[in-house]
Formats: structure tokens, sequence, C-alpha cells
């Protein structure tokens, strides 16, 4: 009779404290609404893959051989093998973008590839605190602030740390409304966040915003084709969102699709969540390193809004500068209030949505840099 | 300091140069899009809300 108890006397005390770490996602996603539709699954899944002997991971059993878990299969066939499940995240996230703000003023691109630096300025922190290169680029790229471009980049380079990442991605993207404005605070006055922008809307035609996609794909893969699988698909959803026939699939990929991969991304991380490689000061180094990340790439954005502001004669309010990490909608929506804060009448929301959604772009072209970059380096 | 240092401010300059040049790209082909297909129109003047 002790198959009843071998589970019990097979608990570490690692897992009982990747136990509690699930609880708390668990904890954050209900009760504080961080990112609900990642951190609950993968806090579940964290308690599920960490229980002794657990059936959802491969399992040797005496006289059968080896038997398939079906999380260890989800995080083979749909990360391991052809990183599908965060490339098919793309298209939804794709067609859910509205490019209109950004189209309406695209000098606001510039934002998004200045607020990039904080994977980069991460990259070296990661190596001065003793990870190789190969790890410190996968950590680096938290600060894309873009949950599945980090996936598929740890993914990609091999790293061993893809769980701790996920998780640091996903949580301070739900932190950004308390991240930012520290940031944001410690690089900008007063004056600068009260600087005002005029809103002068301007329509943009169908046409341009069918052809925006088909030649934002074309330039990135011409010029870092290692982006193209990540900017390519997440063009491909805003195609599908704006070429105006294919509505069903629109609302299918904006629904349905990211309903059913972001359920099943959550829960398959959680491979990567067991507590004999998670349960380590890495993850501590990693989590420290994320938050820095964030930070770098708010101070960037802001600052290079401050630069640009030299040469402009119609001043740019650096906090628009800071929207432009990926992290959308959180980052609009909070140099928005920020800006309300400054000055009650001085409204930013449209400005600060498009360098938030020119974030998005440069994110995936980052990621695809990174991976075109970093195997010439090692 | 350990050749990864090195590697990693190698990474870092050619990193955001190639970043900024894709988007630099992008922005240019915005702009030919915006013109070819006469993109933009204005719309009544929007100032910011707060503006009298």
């Amino acid at each position: 009779m002790e198959f009843l108890y071998e589970g019990l006397i097979s608990i570490t005390w690692q897992q009982v404290v990747m136990w509690v770490i699930g609880g708390l996602l668990v904890y954050l996603a209900i009760a504080k609404k961080l990112e609900p539709p990642l951190l609950l699954p993968m806090g579940f899944g964290a308690i599920l893959v960490n229980l002794p002997l657990s059936g959802v991971l491969n399992q040797t059993l005496p006289g059968i051989g080896e038997v398939t878990g079906i999380i260890d299969w989800l995080f083979r066939v749909g990360i391991e093998t052809s990183e599908a499940m965060p490339l098919l995240l793309f298209i939804g996230i794709g067609a859910m973008i509205d490019f209109g703000p950004l189209l309406s003023n695209p000098r606001l691109l510039l934002f998004g590839a200045a607020a990039q630096f904080g994977i980069f300025a991460t990259v070296t922190a990661a190596v001065l605190l003793g990870f190789d290169l190969r790890d410190a680029a996968a950590i680096g790229i938290i600060g894309g602030a873009d949950g599945p471009t980090s996936i598929l980049v740890s993914q990609v380079l091999k790293s061993d740390y893809i769980g701790p990442i996920a998780i640091a991605a996903y949580s301070y993207m739900a932190l950004v409304p308390i991240i930012q404005p520290f940031a944001i605070k410690m690089c900008t006055t007063e004056k600068e966040r009260k600087i005002r922008m005029s809103y002068n809307p301007k329509s943009v035609s169908r046409l341009t915003r069918i052809l925006f996609p088909i030649a934002v794909t074309i330039i990135a893969g011409l010029v870092a084709p290692a982006s193209i699988a990540l900017v390519g698909f997440l063009m491909f959803g805003n195609l599908i969102r704006e070429c105006g026939v294919l509505k069903s699939l629109s609302d299918s990929a904006q629904k349905e699709l990211v309903n059913l991969i972001t359920l099943l991304l959550g829960i398959t991380i959680a491979a990567s969540m067991q507590a004999d490689k998670f349960v380590a000061l890495d993850t501590v180094k990693i989590m420290g390193l994320g938050l820095l990340a964030f930070i770098f790439d708010t101070i960037a954005g802001a600052s290079f809004a401050k630069f640009l502001n030299f040469f402009l004669k119609e001043k740019i309010n650096p906090m628009v500068g800071a929207a432009g990490i990926s992290a959308f909608p959180m980052s609009s929506r909070v140099i928005q209030r920020m800006g309300l804060e400054a000055d009650p009448t001085n409204h930013l929301l449209m400005h600060a949505a498009g360098a938030n959604v020119s974030g998005q772009i440069a994110s995936v072209i980052a990621g695809g840099v990174i991976i075109g970059l970093v195997p010439g380096l090692l | 300091m350990n050749a990864d240092f090195f590697k990693s401010l190698d990474l870092m300059g050619k990193g955001m140069t190639a970043i900024f040049v894709v988007i630099i790209v992008i922005y240019l082909a915005v702009h030919l899009i915006l013109k070819l297909s006469g993109g933009r129109k204005k719309e009544p003047s929007e100032p910011n809300p707060g503006e009298v």
C-alpha cells in the first residue's frame, strides 16, 4: 500500500516553495487583477508540475517505460519545436491593434525604437551579474515589455530561464502603472510633464491602413530577416483587421484565437517552472533585472523625447516618449493619467497610444534583431 | 572585464542601430504611402481639450 504515501514522502522543500509561488500568482491574478489570463494559468500550472511524480510531466514507470505528460507535450509541440504558441498569439495581437494614431503622426515611430534601449542595457547588466551572453540576451528581452516575444526569444536562444523570464515579463507588464510613474518622475521635471501637445486628428485612408502592414513586413524582412516570423505574424493579424473583407476572421483572431492560445500558453510555460530549476538565486536576479529593464526603457524613451526637443519648435512631452515601450495599452493610459495629474487639462492619450503601438512594432523587431545577432557573438 | 561584457556592448551598438534603421525605413515608407494614397486628410481641428 506504499503507493498511497509515495507522493507524500517525495515532497521536497523546493516544491513547497513553488506551491507558494504558484499560489501567489493565482492570488495576484484574482485579487489584484494583474494579467489574470496569464498569471492564473501559470500559477496553477506551477502547482500542477510541482506535485511529486506529477503525471502532467513525462514519467518513467517501472515495467512500462516513458509515459508522456500533457504539459511536457504541450511545451515540446507548442513552444520548443516551433514557437507556434507565441507566434500564433501575435496574429491575434496584430488584429487587436489600431495603428491609426501612429499613421496619423508617424514620427512617433522613433519613440518605439528608443524605448528598446532597456533591452540592451539589461543584457549588459545581466552579463555583469554573471549570466553568459545567451542567457543575458534572453533576460534582456524582458525589456521588450512583450510576453510572447520574451518567450519566443528565450526559447530560440535555448535559455534555461524561460520560466522566470516569462513570469518577469508578464508581471512587470501588469505593474507598468507603478513602475513607469516612478521612472518618469526620476528623469523629468514637473515643467516637462506639463508640456502640451495639440492633437490634430487626420483620417487615415483604408488603402494606407492596408499597405502599412505589408510594407512593414517587407522592410523588416529585408533589413532584419530574423525578425520576420514575429513581425510577419503581427502584421498578418493587422492586415486581417484592416482589409475590411475578413471581419469574421478578424473577430476570431481577436477573441477565440487569443483566448485559446493564452489559456494554453500560461499553463504550458509551467513546464519550465519545475522546482529543481526554478528555486534558485538566478530567478531572483532575473526578477530584479526585469524590473531594471522596464525602468531603463522608460528613461530611454523619455530622454529621447527630451533630446528631440532641442531641435523641435513644437515640443514633445517626454512622457509620450516613455510610452514607446510595448506594454499596450497600459503604458498609454499611465501617460494620460500622469499628464492630467501635471495639468488637469492636458490630454496626451492619442499621442501616447501612437508611441505605444510603435513600441509593439519595435519590440518584435528587437526580438528578431537579438535572435539574428546573438548567435554570431557566441 | 570578461569577454561577454564587451560582446554585450557590441550587441547594444549593433542592436540599437538595426532597430533605428528598420524604424526609420518604415517611417520613410509610411510617408511615401501617405503621399501615394492621399492617406491623411486633416479633420476639423481638435486641439488639446484643455486649450481654450
